[in-house]
């Protein structure tokens, strides 16, 4: 465990970009995780008499058109976008790496088979089958989820594919295999943890885009049901204010969305150099 | 053509088979589980139980799944996409008319991403870990942080609204123009053709704002990939040689390293541009382009199978075609390559 | 930038090149069709039937108290038709049509012409079928070309609604002899040709259509059934964004944004920079459905629960900015006067909700979806929002449900299957007995709410025709909203208005009951 701190502070030193990048991310989870109780006001209660209010000492960010507090309702959304992009991406990695994984590793069949999904999956575009699927389903939460995870699953089944593939006959494996490993446990055990660190970017980049995705998605009409605060509605709605000068509703959930996007595009790369074994000191 | 590159044209064809029939397949299952009955949306107001039977069968909607299936297959073995309800139309004319409108916004905002991503992909090549390489990477994932509709209304609320500098998001041409006589499609080229130049400079102008935002979108991809294939060229022997050998430094970085660098960057802007098709949903919505992504989203709502499975259909086949001139690029540009199965 | 110099338009007739002469419009939708018989054809479509193509008969003009001008429908003024008489025995009317009336490739207009395209809007079925009928105008046989210039229409029976019927954007009269020559025999009515290319005599023409984009109209000058409009060209140009559109016409680029999201109309015109109307729309309600086929609404009690818990003052202000008629707070359960929409006698109070779901045994509260369609969403989500706020103060819980275009129509409308739901419904014709009949009577499509009541269903069949002069007509109206009062099955919020925004050198704006732009009678000072 030491030693893993130890890593930590070296790979956190080397990269700034990585500090600020690891810090937002903690300052991140700790809103989701205390978000609802240091919110100032209600994020759902609504006040017609103080709709559209600019920031000012009393509401920080001012009020939206129902004249519920923007700064709660952005600090409240922490907690569902989060949730929505961990929940997106980890689906999308477990199935799809696991599929890539064994098509890489035992290839025939099932190569055959995963690659022609996962291309099938790539030809289409990809947001307007996120689209499909929500308006096929129903726009729920879980709906928005899986969607996601759908479109970006041929991703991961293609990088863990083509690692695993490298991989197959290099000599820890064969090392392995004579120590008795059977194929399933090699695979799990032995390789699966060396492919870890290029999937490590990909996994920070899907987390920014599931959250951009559902802001699209919102865009349209088809994002999480109102009242919830999610950054994304909360930007589609507000974008329609900024013409008429109420530029602080979607300026402040926007922010909030693209630092988020933004801490977990970098995140990326730090997370890869924590991973790699070959960055060791 | 080499025999080589003809069996291997024809090998990927023939793997792109099975992805378009499951694409196909996927698409109208999925038009058809769309909640929603076309023949009540478009039966229109007023419309009672009679007119709305009279539409199904219209529609052709009566019948069984699999017997509509097969008269779709039917027609798309003749050509025939079908009409779209929402606009009339024959869905092959709306996508011959919006896909060319689409595609000219996504070359235009991918050559402006070039145009930046590229040089600062190179400049955080040959400085990395610099502060100038960290700049830069903040720099272009910012651009690709935020949500695209938002970047587009913001830029028209400051470069439209406040400052009056660029020119009415009103489509693709100001009214007071008439569009080129259609011969591509994309209205640059058309104009020049006729030798309109006021023309040409309506439609660009109109390009700028649209293009733009798409362009943000772009550059990161684009960036990061420049700057990973620069470094690892850069380490390569072959530069250590090139240098050893006294060449000017701006000669070995462009006229070497850039060249060889290039290969893994044309593989991501194919995949860059396929996905700024399908992202263009958003952006032609806020600047009123008549593209194929508003056509998708307004086929969507309203249940329009026809034009719904069209648009997919097109932009699968745009997908296929798109990687195999990638790899027929690949295999001319560097003969190393060998593709294999 | 803006309405300033324009550069040289090559392929642009040389007299439209000022541009006082050219009017630019921008809507939300597009017309999908050039046709408003087809199958299919949208609501923006009717525009082109309003200025391409005329009618026997149009409605005048009046002035309200604030100066705006609207359509008259209590007057009935000549088109194609110079005059018409009714025959002594009420069973028919002649219209003497203008001799000097052409379409806009030279030929004359005559009743042929008016017969075939009567003949057209009454078989074709769909939306304008239904329409026709709702004058009682349903079968070929009742229309008779007497001679080139004179028309008879035979009644079925006495209508109040006939010849008001006649001025609907439905009853357009096509260039016969062009339609015939692209009608086949799998398509008599040359509805493929209609579709793309106008065959008519109205006062503008059709310049050109790039769907999806804009329309472009040019005045036809030979116009003779009404007086020539005063502009030259006229420019509708699709903008899907309400807040572009908005942005355009603050910077001057456009000199016209139809059907303006309340919150822009409130705000344009407290700037005053721009000229804004705000007409009722008439017969028109957004209102509250309560699905009677659903427990536990088939309780009247827990209908009047609701129709008590609703936020009325904090809707209108925050979903409607004010820009509406309230139709709530009335002081007595029994209608005053006859008019309609008039504001039913509920208002919020939380203590007499609470007390009468007490009575129907509902003291606990319930949980029920609450409906909105996606398209309305700019008026229905804000209500919708503060709905559920409230009702959840009686121990209602109600949860979001926003649904799709497509998807709304069906199971609003057809499958009836929604149990609490926001919904609109105007009436074209401008009478309540005309709105009940959509509305409240039994499996009418407009009845979301699955009500019948057989005392209603009577008055109504008996009133819809009846005139209005009818002694009977007001206090068997009058019988109708009581009966509505007191069963509120259908919650009205607000009437609402149809803004529109113009630069302030527009002139001549009147609003129409089809809620289309009329650019006939549009000038710029």
């Amino acid at each position: 465990m030491r030693e893993f701190f130890k890593h930590l502070r070296y790979v956190i030193g080397e990269n700034p970009v990585t500090a600020v990048a690891f810090g937002l991310f903690a300052l991140i989870v700790l809103l989701a995780i205390v978000g609802p109780v240091i919110a100032p006001f209600d994020p759902l209660a609504s006040d017609t008499n103080n709709a559209l209010q600019p920031p000012s000492p009393e509401h920080w960010f001012g009020t939206d058109q129902l004249g519920r507090d923007v700064l709660s309702r952005v600090i409240v959304a922490t907690r569902l976008d989060l949730g929505i992009s961990i929940a997106a991406v980890a689906l999308s990695f477990a199935i799809g790496s696991a599929l890539g994984a064994y098509a890489g590793f035992f290839g025939g069949w099932s190569d055959r088979i995963v690659g022609r999904v996962a291309d099938t999956i790539m030809a289409f575009p990809l947001f307007v089958l996120a689209m499909g699927i929500v308006a096929a389903l129903g726009n729920t939460v879980e709906n928005i989820v899986y969607a996601t995870a759908i479109i970006n699953l041929p991703f991961y089944a293609r990088v863990a594919r083509a690692e695993v593939n490298v991989r197959r006959d290099a000599a820890f494996v064969e090392a392995a295999r004579l120590c008795g490993n059977g194929d399933m446990r090699i695979l799990a055990v032995h390789v699966f943890p060396n492919i870890l660190p290029p999937m490590m970017v990909q996994i920070s980049l899907n987390m920014g885009w599931a959250i951009l995705n559902a802001a699209g998605l919102s865009f349209i009409g088809l994002g999480v049901r109102p009242p919830t605060a999610e950054w994304g509605i909360m930007v589609a709605e507000g974008a329609t204010f900024i013409i008429s000068g109420e530029w602080w509703l979607a300026l402040f959930p926007g922010a909030a969305l693209m630092l988020a996007v933004f801490c977990f595009n970098l995140l990326g790369d730090g997370l890869r150099d924590l991973i790699d074994p070959r960055q060791r000191t | 053509m080499k025999h080589s590159t003809l069996k291997l044209i024809a090998r990927r064809l023939l793997h792109a088979v099975p992805s378009v029939i499951g694409i196909v397949v996927v698409t109208f299952l999925l038009t058809r589980a769309l909640p929603g009955d076309p023949a009540v949306y478009f039966a229109g107001p007023a419309a009672d139980e009679k007119s709305i039977a009279e539409i199904r069968t219209a529609l052709g909607l009566d019948r069984g799944l699999p017997e509509q299936f097969g008269i779709y297959l039917k027609n798309l073995a003749q050509g025939d996409l079908g009409v779209s309800i929402g606009t009339g139309r024959p869905v092959v004319t709306e996508l011959a008319e919006r896909l060319p409108a689409s595609i000219e916004l996504t070359l235009c905002g991918l050559l402006f991403a070039l145009s930046v991503a590229l040089p600062l992909g190179v400049l955080a090549a040959t400085r990395p870990n610099s502060a100038v390489d960290h700049l830069c990477r903040v720099v272009v994932t910012a651009g690709v942080s935020l949500p695209t509709f938002f970047t587009g209304l913001f830029l028209i609320y400051i470069f439209y609204y406040l400052l009056g500098w660029s020119p009415s998001p009103l489509g693709r041409l100001d009214f007071v123009y008439v569009p080129p006589p259609h011969i591509t499609g994309f209205y640059l080229v058309d104009s020049l053709l006729a030798g309109d130049v006021e023309t040409f400079r309506g439609s660009a102008a109109q390009l700028i704002l649209p293009a733009f935002t798409l362009g943000l979108f772009a550059l990161a991809p684009i960036a990061r990939m420049t700057r990973a294939a620069m470094l690892s060229v850069l380490s390569s022997d072959f530069i250590r040689t090139a240098r050893a050998s006294g060449l000017a430094r701006s000669k070995v970085l462009i006229a070497y390293a850039l060249r060889n660098a290039m290969l893994p960057v044309l593989t991501t802007l194919g995949m860059v541009f396929s996905f700024l098709l399908g992202a263009n949903v958003l952006v032609e919505k806020v600047f009123s382009w008549p593209g194929i992504g508003s056509f998708a989203v307004e086929a969507l709502v309203a249940s329009d199978y026809a034009a719904v499975q069209g648009f997919v259909l097109a932009m699968a086949i745009l997908f296929v075609a798109l990687n195999l001139t990638i790899d027929v690029l690949y295999t001319f540009v560097d003969p190393r390559v060998k593709m294999d199965s | 930038m803006g309405a300033g110099v324009l550069p040289v338009l090559k392929y642009l007739p040389a007299e439209a090149a000022g541009r006082g002469d050219t009017l630019v419009v921008v809507i939300g939708d597009a017309p999908n069709s050039m046709d408003i018989h087809r199958k299919g054809t949208n609501r923006p479509a009717y525009q082109i039937a309003v200025n391409l193509y005329d009618r026997l008969v149009t409605y005048g003009n009046k002035k309200l108290p604030d100066g705006s001008v609207m359509y008259d429908y209590t007057t009935i003024e000549p088109e194609l038709a110079e005059s018409w008489k009714f025959a002594a025995d009420g069973k028919s009317v002649t219209f003497k049509l203008r001799k000097d009336a052409t379409f806009w490739d030279g030929t004359p207009v005559t009743a042929n012409d008016v017969k075939w395209s009567f003949d057209r809007a009454v078989s074709v079925g769909g939306f304008p079928t239904v329409q026709m009928k709702a004058g009682s105008l349903e079968k070929p046989e009742q229309f008779v070309a007497v001679d080139d210039h004179t028309f008879r229409i035979d009644f079925l029976r006495a209508s109040k609604l006939t010849l008001p019927d006649l001025g609907v954007p439905v009853p357009i009269i096509i260039n016969a002899k062009v339609a015939k020559k692209h009608a086949t025999k799998e398509d008599p009515w040359a509805t493929e040709y209609l579709h793309k290319t106008p065959a008519g005599g109205g006062a503008y023409m059709l310049e050109r259509w790039d769907p999806g984009q804009q329309t472009v109209y040019k005045r036809y000058d030979k116009w003779k059934n009404g007086p020539l409009p005063g502009i030259q060209r006229v420019v509708v140009r699709e903008v899907p964004s309400a807040a572009t559109r908005r942005a355009l016409l603050e910077r001057g680029d456009v000199d016209l944004s139809l059907d303006m999201p309340a919150k822009d109309a409130k705000e344009l015109m407290q700037s005053g920079k721009l000229k804004v109307t705000g007409i009722p729309i008439e017969n028109c309600l957004h209102a509250i459905g309560l699905n009677l086929n659903i427990k536990p609404f088939n309780d009247v009690r827990v209908r009047k629960a609701v129709a008590y818990a609703v936020p009325y003052e904090e809707i209108f202000k925050a979903a409607a900015y004010e820009r509406g008629v309230p139709m709530y707070g009335a002081k007595s359960m029994k209608p005053a006067t006859a008019a309609w929409p008039q504001p039913f006698p509920y208002s919020t109070d939380h203590k007499k909700a609470k007390a009468l779901l007490a009575e129907a045994g509902l003291a606990k509260g319930f949980e029920v979806p609450l409906s909105f369609n996606l398209g309305l969403a700019q008026w229905s989500e804000p209500a919708a929002l503060l709905l559920q706020e409230s009702l959840a103060k009686v121990g209602i819980k109600a949860t979001l449900d926003k649904i799709p275009g497509s998807s709304w129509r069906s199971r609003a409308l057809v499958e009836k299957s929604l149990a609490l739901h926001l919904k609109n419904f105007g009436g074209w014709l401008n009478y309540p007995d005309y709105y009940f009949f959509w509305v409240y009577q039994k499996g009418r499509l407009f009845n979301s709410m699955n009500y019948t009541n057989p005392e209603l269903e009577k008055l109504v069949d008996t009133t819809l025709h009846m005139p209005v002069k009818d002694a009977a007509y007001a206090t068997n109206v009058k019988k109708m909203i009581g009966i509505v009062f007191e069963e509120v099955p259908l919650i009205p919020l607000w009437q609402p208005y149809l803004d529109v925004a113009m630069q302030k050198n527009v002139d001549g704006y009147a609003y129409w009951f089809h809620r289309q732009l009329d650019a006939r009678s549009l000038r710029k000072a």
